[in-house]
């Protein structure tokens, strides 16, 4: 089935459920194809993996487009692999030499249990939002386009924190396991817009509290997460978010 | 717990508190540093004797001494806290991790640099401060320039103090703009300034202090 000609050594994480010890297995992979992607490698391995009868490797994944946020392979020692801006679904085997060794671990933080294998349980992230990540506007007729003025620079900046998918790299890569780059992106997105206002300060603070909840590490500026996000999400939003939080804790008095 | 308390055992109240005492304590070298200049006068110590009593005697300085005191103190705990808080964030670590992709090393190492720190701030505080303190609760005359070019006679004393100050520069090459970030201010005009800034302080502050005990050891001073 495959047709390239590339021979790999593959070190998976394998674990049993979320109560067991996991330890990294070793699988040879030949013929690969340069072309395919990371995820169509593994789809080859564990077909073989079926064909033996044994347990096939879970990972997540759903889109492979880059868009949707669920894959979350640690490869090589970065998320989403060795290339920038990219998810592991649009990492190519090309990235790669024929001989190579890899290394695949799951996330690894405590506020991500492992499911199985390199499956993790991000619901710690979708808590996150339901504290506050949202505007509470009632529906009604769509308003006339540009009815509420925005700067160009700030709609720019809002588009790009809402480019976060969720995926968790930044956690994952963090020293610290902190999701701060994640939670202020989804703090930003609405905080730099006028319909994200009125809620502002009250979402600054119940976001940071559910964060700080799930055991999330805590930031210490390393940059880690900016240099491995697939969607270059910036600094500048935990600045934003940093800038915020303290305005509402020490300053304008705002409560929760 | 009250309000104030959340807020400040907060994730970012923690870095908050981190990064003001960061600044303070910066602010303290740039004061520590120009008073060890004065020796470079080269006027066996006159000027920075005069510096070095004033420091020791003046009753605003006496008070600014204890808030230094209690700035390093919260800048030590709360690092502990923020560490252990941290090692708990990833109880299983990865196999394979290739941190240098991502980040520098000193940026990684702040507790490890700190704590080297704090090693050699102990045997600092022996060597200077101390017997200044004695000096002045027994009343007697002080020269603190004589106790620096005595202190700095031996070779190992020499390299202490220059490790010492190493440590310090990489402390300082992350902490200096790490504390601007996490104030918030993050722009793009100025952030560029602070991290040049920050740079530069974190070079030639330690260069000054280095130079101190390499300068009277080898007799350029004395």
């Amino acid at each position: 089935m495959s047709t390239g000609n590339m021979n790999l050594t593959l070190q998976v994480w394998r674990q049993k459920n979320s109560k067991s010890a996991g330890k990294l297995v070793d699988y040879k992979l030949s013929d690969i194809s340069p072309d395919m992607s990371f995820l169509e490698m593994f789809d080859v391995l564990n077909e073989q993996l079926i064909t033996k009868g044994e347990e096939p490797v879970v990972f997540d994944h759903d889109c492979r487009e880059g868009i949707c946020g669920m894959c979350s392979m640690f490869i090589n020692g970065q998320p989403h692999g060795p290339k920038d801006l990219v998810t592991t679904c649009q990492l190519h085997m090309r990235s790669f030499k024929d001989g190579d060794t890899i290394v695949v671990e799951p996330w690894r933080a405590k506020a991500f249990p492992v499911i199985k294998d390199l499956a993790v349980d991000r619901s710690a992230f979708d808590r996150v939002i339901a504290a506050g990540g949202f505007v509470s506007v009632n529906t009604g007729n769509a308003q006339d386009a540009n009815n509420l003025p925005i700067p160009k620079s700030k709609a720019d900046a809002a588009f790009e924190a809402a480019a976060c998918i969720g995926c968790g790299a930044c956690v994952a890569t963090c020293k610290n396991a902190s999701a701060m780059l994640f939670v202020s992106a989804k703090i930003s997105q609405l905080a730099l817009l006028p319909q994200g206002q009125p809620e502002r300060y009250r979402r600054v603070q119940s976001m940071v509290a559910q964060m700080d909840e799930e055991g999330f590490g805590n930031c210490t500026n390393t940059g880690a997460c900016e240099a491995e996000c697939p969607k270059g999400i910036s600094l500048e939003n935990i600045a934003r978010m940093n800038r915020d939080y303290l305005s509402a804790k020490f300053i304008s008095e705002e409560e929760v | 717990m009250s309000s104030l308390s959340k807020a400040f055992t907060s994730s970012i109240g923690k870095k908050f508190v981190m990064g003001l005492t960061g600044l303070f304590l910066i602010s303290f070298l740039i004061v520590h540093v120009s008073i060890n200049a004065l020796i470079f006068l080269n006027d066996s110590g006159e000027t920075f004797n005069v510096a070095a009593d004033f420091m020791g005697h003046n009753i605003v300085i006496r008070i600014m001494e204890v808030g230094l005191f209690v700035g390093i103190i919260l800048h030590i705990v709360q690092a502990i806290i923020l560490t252990s808080q941290n090692n708990a964030a990833r109880p299983e670590k990865y196999a394979y991790n290739k941190a240098s992709a991502n980040s520098k090393w000193y940026s990684r190492s702040m507790g490890l640099l700190g704590t080297l720190i704090l090693m050699f701030l102990v045997l600092h505080l022996y060597h200077f401060w101390w017997p200044t303190k004695v000096a002045v609760y027994t009343h007697q005359e002080h020269n603190t320039f004589q106790n620096i070019v005595m202190i700095f006679q031996e070779p190992w004393v020499v390299v202490v103090y220059v490790l010492g100050v190493i440590s310090l520069g990489y402390h300082l090459l992350h902490g200096f703009q790490s504390a601007f970030q996490t104030m918030g201010w993050n722009h793009k005009k100025w952030t560029p300034v602070v991290k040049t800034v920050g740079i530069w302080f974190s070079i030639i502050v330690p260069i000054i202090f280095a130079l101190m005990p390499i300068s009277i050891y080898l007799g350029w001073i004395g």
